[in-house]
């Protein structure tokens, strides 16, 4: 466990001092794909949020440690340029910011930090459509402004866009799945299936098995109350499908 | 939640404009009487039809009071505490060469090239510029027009209006106070009476003027006013694209500004005209920074003329302004552009007066107005279709943006309409910019600061749209200063 890419250990977080999560702990290995399972409430979208450090989300005792950085009072923008990428359940509007111009700063962002020059205009160009070709949205969306007017679908294949392009260490998927046609569904999951390599990892916080039809999970957990309560390979996501999460909670 | 405090955090930054210039000057006494304005007319030089036209302005703004109705709160101003004329020493220099070096120090500070060097092309491998004519007005007086033998050469006259009044009397004659009459309103009545300096233009007919004409306004004194007088007037068929920019040392006391700009477009003609407006706001407390009373409108005199007003306004204590356009010709076109952003302490009361009184004549209204800190920031318009304005339209769409809890964002629209014929179209909305853009900005490793800025810029781009090229980055640029800061 020493050497994973994200190891959360007993984690308890407060959402207006209420507590949410109770002592997680996960575990996640460079090259494996994990998927968080539970029912609605049970603090799943909570875990995501807090690994991206989203105001509101109080860490009251436990640990975050990210490729062996402690995510404790780092900045979002920090825990992004390290490498940590979240992937919205309910991706925000930004009104004339163009998706181009939006996108061009994240990777700026990102070569600075890494003390790299800024790619030339037409290099991240050729790089954007390539990306937005890739999860089936036209070259003239990017300059749009960013998720305006877009519809559900689209936000969500925007999100894939953008872990695509900034290539992240870890993508943390936030129900990504949720309210999408099977293509867009399709869609989605050959695009986290691009992103696998044998240098980054992905989580996948999902209410449902369908995503996992397309995207085989190294690992399934089910978060219940606040704490994983099974963990299992794939086939524990296929019980849960025929049975439900009534089984599990205790 | 504790990143709305991290928000109007944001808002807190140095004006980069606030430094002094150490120069020796005359300056008048503080108060106002008839003797003071035969003293400013008799110093400008000026013929005895002048000095009348200031008496009686004067005479009539002695009756008038200030308006009441805008949506901003101040202290009353006390007329006699204030000096209304302010200059260097010197004789106003006849060239470039003679200009005191340490005002052109202070334009040079201020990024105003006062030199007739066009910017070298191929330099960094940027773009060639074009090169822009700039008269430099500071406190009372013009100190420098530039670019003056070329705009000759095409027929354009662009002087200080002090020039204009001695040398082209017959346009000043006809047009000054044609498009703003003298008891128009309080500020524009004072303004008649006081004014010391100002841009004139003239454009010739079927002209289109060479270059980018721009006036750059210095307030420098303290306890003095500044009230400048712009004419500008496009003969038939003739073009011109005039800028303007100002700034102020940054002062505990509020300094008064009360300007008058006239435009005048004959037929077929086109002004644009835009202004980047940095005045000095005042300190968190809201102590010091200029009000900016300003009453600017245009008259398309002619048939299919144009004028588009585009301003970004930043700056000041509190503004009150609103240029308008009176769309006397048939078909002429009436354009406003407004960015207006207030934090701190600022009050704004801004925006236009669309009046339509020839047949198919057209308007356009853009209004953007962000809020920030504990400023109040609002937007007055009016749209009048008279009897006679046939096929007239109108189009308005006017948005605010909330940084923070504790500013204010209104709208005052008003339309009169007496033609039942007339479109008038008015769109409005409201938002903030969220905590939930600033994360996702964040995630994606943009720092708070910049997101902010983007988010801003996102909102204006309509109206950074249609300012010249080089005003456009350097919109974008004072808006991305004026907000650094806004988040801890």
């Amino acid at each position: 466990m020493s050497n994973a890419l994200l190891e959360v250990d007993s984690l308890h977080v407060e959402v207006d001092d209420k507590p949410i999560l109770k002592g997680l702990g996960i575990a996640v290995q460079a090259g494996e794909v994990h998927a968080v399972m539970g029912p609605n409430g049970a603090g799943k979208s909570t875990l995501a949020n807090v690994l991206a450090g989203r105001p509101g989300y109080a860490v009251t005792s436990g640990a975050m440690i990210f490729d062996g950085v402690d995510l404790a009072d780092r900045l979002p923008e920090e825990r992004a340029l390290l490498g940590l990428f979240l992937a919205f359940q309910y991706p925000v509007e930004i009104p004339g910011l163009s998706n181009m111009e939006f996108l061009k700063a994240a990777i700026d962002a990102r070569a600075k930090h890494a003390g790299l020059d800024e790619p030339s205009a037409a290099d991240f160009i050729k790089r954007a459509r390539e990306a937005a070709g890739r999860v089936g949205l036209s070259a003239d969306f990017l300059r749009r402004g960013v998720n305006e007017g877009f519809s559900g679908g689209e936000k969500k294949r925007n999100e894939i866009l953008q872990m695509l392009l900034l290539q992240p260490r870890l993508a943390v998927l936030d129900e990504t799945d949720s309210g999408l046609d099977i293509d867009a569904l399709q869609v989605v999951a050959a695009g986290i299936n691009a992103f696998r390599s044998a240098n980054n990892a992905v989580l996948l916080v999902t209410h449902y098995q369908r995503l996992l039809n397309y995207v085989v999970p190294d690992r399934v957990h089910v978060l219940a109350d606040g704490r994983i309560v099974r963990s299992g390979d794939h086939t524990l996501a296929e019980q849960l499908e025929q049975k439900g999460y009534g089984w599990l909670a205790s | 939640m504790a990143e709305s405090a991290e928000i109007n955090a944001l808002v807190e930054r140095e004006y980069a404009a606030g430094f002094v210039t150490d120069i020796a000057a005359e300056t008048l006494p503080p108060g106002l009487d008839e003797g003071v304005v035969r003293a400013i007319s008799a110093k400008k030089g000026e013929p005895e039809w002048m000095t009348e036209w200031r008496l009686d302005a004067y005479r009539r703004w002695r009756k008038m009071r200030p308006p009441r109705w805008a949506h901003v709160r101040f202290p009353d101003i006390d007329y006699q505490a204030i000096s209304y004329y302010s200059a260097p020493t010197g004789d106003k220099p006849k060239s470039l060469d003679e200009v005191d070096p340490e005002l052109l120090r202070t334009y040079e500070k201020l990024g105003i090239p006062l030199h007739e060097r066009a910017k070298l092309a191929g330099v960094e491998g940027a773009d060639e510029s074009a090169p822009v004519a700039v008269d430099a007005v500071f406190d009372s007086v013009s100190i420098a027009t530039t670019f003056k033998e070329e705009l000759r050469d095409a027929g354009v006259v662009f002087c200080s209006i002090a020039e204009a009044i001695r040398e082209h009397p017959e346009l000043v004659r006809r047009y000054l106070g044609s498009v703003v009459p003298k008891p128009d309103n309080f500020y524009a009545a004072l303004n008649s009476a006081v004014f010391s300096d100002g841009s004139f233009v003239y454009i010739p007919k079927h002209t289109r003027c060479p270059m980018e004409l721009s006036t750059y306004f210095r307030i420098n004194a303290a306890n003095t006013g500044q009230f400048e007088r712009t004419l500008i007037i496009a003969d038939a068929g003739s073009y011109v694209s005039y800028l303007e920019g100002c700034t102020a040392p940054m002062r505990d006391d509020n300094q008064l500004h009360a300007a008058v700009v006239e435009l005048v477009a004959l037929e077929d003609a086109q002004i644009k005209y835009s202004t980047v407006q940095n005045w000095y706001p005042g300190d968190e407390q809201g102590r010091g920074g200029i009000y900016n009373f300003v009453t600017k409108r245009g008259a398309c005199l002619g048939a299919r003329s144009k004028i588009s007003w585009t301003q970004v306004e930043t700056g000041s204590a509190i503004t009150w302004k609103y240029p308008s356009v009176v769309l006397r010709g048939d078909e002429s076109v009436g354009e406003f552009h407004s960015v207006a952003l207030t934090r701190n302490r600022q009050q704004a009361d801004t925006g236009t007066k669309m009046i339509h009184i020839g047949r198919g004549t057209k308007s356009t209204i853009v209004s953007k107005g962000i809020s920030a800190g504990r400023s109040q920031n609002s937007y007055r318009g009016l749209v009048r279709m008279n009897h006679g304005a046939a096929g007239a339209r109108n189009h308005t769409q006017c948005d605010s943006l909330l940084i923070g809890d504790h500013c204010g964002a209104h709208t005052f629209p008003y339309i009169e309409s007496k033609l039942p014929s007339a479109t008038i179209e008015h769109e409005a909305t409201t938002s903030k910019v969220s905590d939930e853009q600033l994360f996702l900005c964040q995630q994606r490793g943009i720092d708070a600061e910049k997101a902010v800025a983007m988010i801003v810029n996102g909102f204006c781009k309509d109206v950074f749209r249609t300012l010249p090229m080089e005003f456009a980055v350097e919109a974008a640029q004072l808006l991305e200063v004026s907000l650094e800061g806004a988040v801890g």
